[in-house]
């Protein structure tokens, strides 16, 4: 939010708003996931009219994309929700505009002004950018679906190296790290190393639940896997206040479990 | 309205038909149980007697048996009758039968009409015996008052330009010009490349044969050549097509090659002499894989043999300055840098189209590395690197140098794919099968070949794809999900990984290959709406030019005198592009070999008197069989390009437009006999 208001864009919380189950509840009832989403942009429709729906959490985003498109493409699906909401006194008419943060920054921000506010270049950054299995698929509504660059763009305008990664839309596992952890540790593994190989010494990320994957589990993978490095795991806009002037401790560089303190140094 | 041309050629009996007499001869047929056994054919035939205007009512078993079209015969000859109805089955089938019939009595075939009373009656309403006969009642009555307005017509015939323009000079084209050119036609050949040959020519081998492509299609390509019979042009397009079937008047550009190609003799002495030492821009024979100067020959077996001069990269052409060693070295004095593009207009009275397809550009299938991972090949750039006159000299050989110990082919590349094409290009599997037992003689290499199913439909196919087996080519059934070069072992290392799912096995597998071929699909060429447009033909969703009938027309078209042949018309392999080639020259040699052709007697006419000169009709036809007379200030209607699709005729603000078989006494007398029921003709 900081980042928004420092880049002159207009953010309100929406008020109530509720957890959207992401991927987990998807899997379990379809349909209790988008109601519950779908209450989310009823809520949003009827408090905060005409106003876009920004979700800087990639799985919460495609929930709201996904939802938004049963609804309008099934009929069944729709009546369903409908009569759920109305349980509650809501109506969700799928006219909320649904946009991640970092399309919002992107297109209505733009390259050119971003760069002319970088008031510290992230020169000693090598910087592998990760964008997560759901900011681009199934939906690729504002990037490639496999091979994304809107991040690596921002990421170069600040000052950073890009490295060529190919891995950045591949699967950090998401939540099944916390419940059948050898699977999460060895997609952690795959992507870490990856990016290490091939001189990064930064991950940036779009989507908070692959941030916390692989900063918080960043230790169980490095013993599980003898890893001999360590790799700070950040979310963009982390990247982007820092190059705009703010300091690092508002921008909760000091809350993330991977030591970031060498990476930080470059930047004075 | 019938023009006094054609009442000239009428008969006796014609004339009779003219006059107010209407006797009209009503047949019912049985069809056997097919209508019989719905319809009450007696009393049907009798209500038929009380008609007005009928002179003689029948039922028969079989009306277009023998004996059934006696009955006719004799009926209009003895009761003297002067329009005929028949009531049996679909007019798509037996319309010209009874007109024949009619035609040799004595009669004009067009003083007749069709009832179906089988699909339109009895076979759709089986369980309704007694609503399928009156339905059967409305239908004849219809076609008792409209027939009464029908005037004779005469089938006009027009002469044949026996010539032929064949496009394209692949191997269909090849092929269908030999055909033609050997019965003694004429042909033109226009090709848009340098030389012919097509894909064909690009390819190093073909299945299942393992003949070399070159050393078969040579032959052909030498023979067009030097046949008597054959115009051949190339680097040449078509740029217009006017006019119709047996008369089509074409405009071909011939493009500048900068060399006189009568004087040129192909020596390649100027290529040699070029003041570029080094071959060093991309040739596009081999995909841009191989290198060329800018006045080069596409291949070594071109035909014709005569070089050619890119403006692009030649630096006389861009600039204007150059020592011109080229023009030096030239004995004939062949090389013209005045040369400018040529049109030249031709007549021919068919066409056959044969301008092939593309591949498919994998670059779209984003998660298999093509232009990402420099070791990604699509099938079609592996044919130039295994042909021995091909860019590493037949060499296999990886972009390091390396050879590949290890390769992976994955099938349906942009084929069997709704985000794609959804089709199958038919000829992929074979060709993977191919490429895999040369990767296994050339290099020795550990091949993996990844599909879906295995086609090998055609004669020989299915044992080749056992000796492939046997020659230990490992077949993996499954979709591939992705190529990367992510290592996580170490024997993934610098190579590329494969990953798929094993279907049979049911396991996931990641398979390192040091090459990866893509078997892309086949498509239409990337201009084929361009090309389908100037021809007047109709193309189907996937871009390919449509046939005339999925089964039964595979080489005509909706336009008549225009044929198809090869992969422009749908994915197909040689043997099959050669075979629909031989059919598509056939068809073109009943049409020529008639001499003459008659053309449908439904057109549409203008009455001069009435045209008022708007030009409403000119930009509605779907035919352009309309002008304008600039004199006349008339609109004037083409009686061979009209298909007598009506539109004019309804569009025309002064009604001056009339359409024969059409007319507006004959559709006024059907629609009051379906809707009157038992009214008298003159109310």
């Amino acid at each position: 939010m900081r980042i928004f208001e420092e880049l002159g864009l207009k953010l309100t919380e929406l008020d109530d708003w509720n957890c959207c189950g992401a991927t987990l509840c998807a899997g379990v009832s379809k349909i209790s996931s988008f109601a519950l989403t779908a209450r989310n942009l009823a809520l949003a429709e009827k408090n905060y009219a005409g106003k876009d729906i920004v979700a800087p959490c990639s799985a919460c985003y495609l929930a709201f994309i996904k939802t938004k498109d049963y609804m309008q493409r099934y009929p069944d699906v729709k009546q369903k929700v409908d009569t759920a909401l109305a349980a509650i006194d809501l109506q969700c008419q799928g006219k909320a505009r649904v946009r991640h943060p970092l399309e919002v920054i992107v297109t209505d921000v733009g390259l050119e002004e971003i760069e002319a506010r970088v008031k510290k270049r992230l020169t000693g950054f090598k910087v592998a950018p990760y964008y997560g299995c759901q900011t681009t698929r199934p939906y690729a509504e504002f990037d490639h679906p496999f091979f994304p660059d809107s991040m690596d763009k921002l990421l170069r305008v600040l000052g950073a190296e890009v490295i060529d990664y190919p891995l950045k839309t591949k699967c950090c596992g998401g939540a099944i790290t916390s419940m059948v952890e050898e699977v999460g540790l060895r997609l952690n593994y795959i992507l870490v190393h990856e990016a290490h190989k091939r001189g990064a010494n930064a991950i940036s990320t779009s989507c908070p639940l692959c941030q916390f994957n692989l900063d918080v589990y960043q230790k169980k993978t490095i013993k599980e896997y003898d890893l001999d490095f360590s790799i700070p795991i950040l979310y963009f806009t982390q990247l982007l206040g820092l190059a705009l002037g703010i300091g690092a401790k508002e921008l909760g560089f000091g809350r993330v479990m991977v030591p970031v303190k060498p990476l930080l140094a470059t930047v004075e | 309205m019938v023009s006094t041309a054609a009442k000239k050629n009428l008969s006796q009996n014609e004339q009779r038909a003219m006059s107010d007499e209407v006797r009209i001869g009503v047949y019912v047929c049985h069809c056997g149980s097919n209508i019989a056994g719905t319809i009450d054919v007696v009393a049907l035939t009798a209500y038929a007697k009380s008609l007005p205007g009928v002179e003689v009512a029948r039922e028969y078993k079989y009306l277009c048996s023998d004996v059934g079209k006696e009955l006719i015969r004799e009926d209009v000859k003895s009761h003297r009758l002067t329009r005929v109805v028949v009531a049996s089955c679909s007019p798509l089938l037996h319309e010209e039968t009874f007109r024949r019939v009619v035609a040799e009595a004595g009669l004009n075939p067009f003083c007749f009409q069709m009832v179906n009373i089988r699909e339109h009656a009895s076979w759709v309403h089986v369980h309704e015996k007694d609503k399928a006969l009156a339905k059967a009642k409305d239908l004849v009555r219809a076609a008792v008052l409209r027939v009464a307005a029908h005037e004779p017509l005469v089938k006009k015939r027009i002469p044949v330009n026996p010539d032929v323009l064949v496009v394209g000079g692949g191997i269909a084209g090849i092929q269908a010009a030999l055909t033609l050119a050997n019965a003694g036609k004429h042909v033109y050949l226009v090709e848009r490349d340098p030389s012919i040959g097509g894909h064909m020519a690009k390819f190093d081998k073909t299945f299942p044969t393992l003949d070399c492509a070159a050393c078969i299609l040579m032959p052909k390509m030498g023979a067009v050549g030097a046949h008597p019979n054959i115009t051949l042009w190339s680097y040449s397009e078509v740029a217009q097509v006017d006019g119709y079937v047996g008369n089509y008047k074409v405009t071909v550009k011939r493009k500048p090659r900068y060399v006189i190609e009568d004087l040129c003799i192909g020596c390649l002495q100027c290529i040699d002499k070029c003041i570029y030492k080094d071959m060093r821009f991309p040739n596009e024979f081999d995909l841009g894989l191989g290198k060329r100067k800018p006045v080069y020959v596409p291949f070594p077996q071109a035909v014709p043999m005569k070089v050619v001069i890119d403006p692009e990269t030649c630096i006389r052409l861009k600039t204007g300055k150059c020592k011109e060693t080229c023009v030096e070295a030239c004995g004939p004095k062949a090389i013209a840098f005045d040369q400018k593009e040529e049109f030249k207009e031709i007549e021919v009275g068919t066409i056959i189209i044969a301008t092939g397809f593309k591949t498919f550009d994998p670059t779209k299938v984003a998660y298999y590395g093509y232009k990402r991972y420099p070791n990604v090949v699509t099938g079609l750039e592996v044919e130039r690197l295994l042909n021995a006159a091909g860019p590493t000299g037949g060499e296999l050989v990886l972009k390091d140098g390396r050879k590949p110990k290890s390769v992976g082919i994955i099938h349906c590349v942009g084929s069997r794919d709704k985000r794609y094409n959804a089709y199958c290009s038919r000829v992929c599997c074979m060709y993977s099968l191919k490429l895999a037992h040369l990767m296994k003689e050339k290099v020795d290499a550990d091949v993996y070949n990844f599909y879906i199913d295995l086609r090998a439909f055609g004669k020989g196919y299915e044992e080749f794809y056992s000796r492939v087996l046997q020659e230990g080519v490992h077949l993996i059934r499954g979709n591939v999900g992705e190529v990367t070069d992510v290592a996580l072992t170490p024997d993934e290392e610098g190579r590329l990984i494969i990953r798929v799912e094993d279907t049979l096995v049911g396991v996931v597998r990641r398979i390192p290959v040091d090459l990866v071929i893509l078997a892309v699909g086949l498509e239409a060429q990337a201009d084929a709406q361009e090309v389908r447009r100037m021809f007047n033909i109709t193309c189907s969703q996937e871009g390919f030019f449509m046939e005339r009938h999925p089964k039964l027309a595979p080489v005509s078209t909706f336009t008549d005198g225009v044929f198809l042949a090869g992969c422009c018309q749908g994915p197909k392999d040689i043997p099959d592009a050669v075979a629909q080639a031989g059919a598509a020259a056939s068809e073109a040699l009943a049409l020529i070999d008639q001499g003459e052709i008659e053309v449908e007697a439904n057109f549409a006419y203008v009455d001069e008197d009435l045209c008022s000169g708007c030009k409403a009709c000119i930009s509605l036809c779907p035919y352009t069989a309309i002008t304008f007379d600039e004199e006349k200030k008339r609109a004037v209607i083409n009686e061979v390009l009209c298909k007598g699709c009506g539109v004019c005729v309804a569009a025309c603000p002064s009604s001056a437009i009339g359409q024969h078989l059409f007319e507006d006494a004959q559709i006024l007398g059907e629609i009051t006999g379906l809707f009157t029921n038992g009214a008298k003709a003159e109310e």
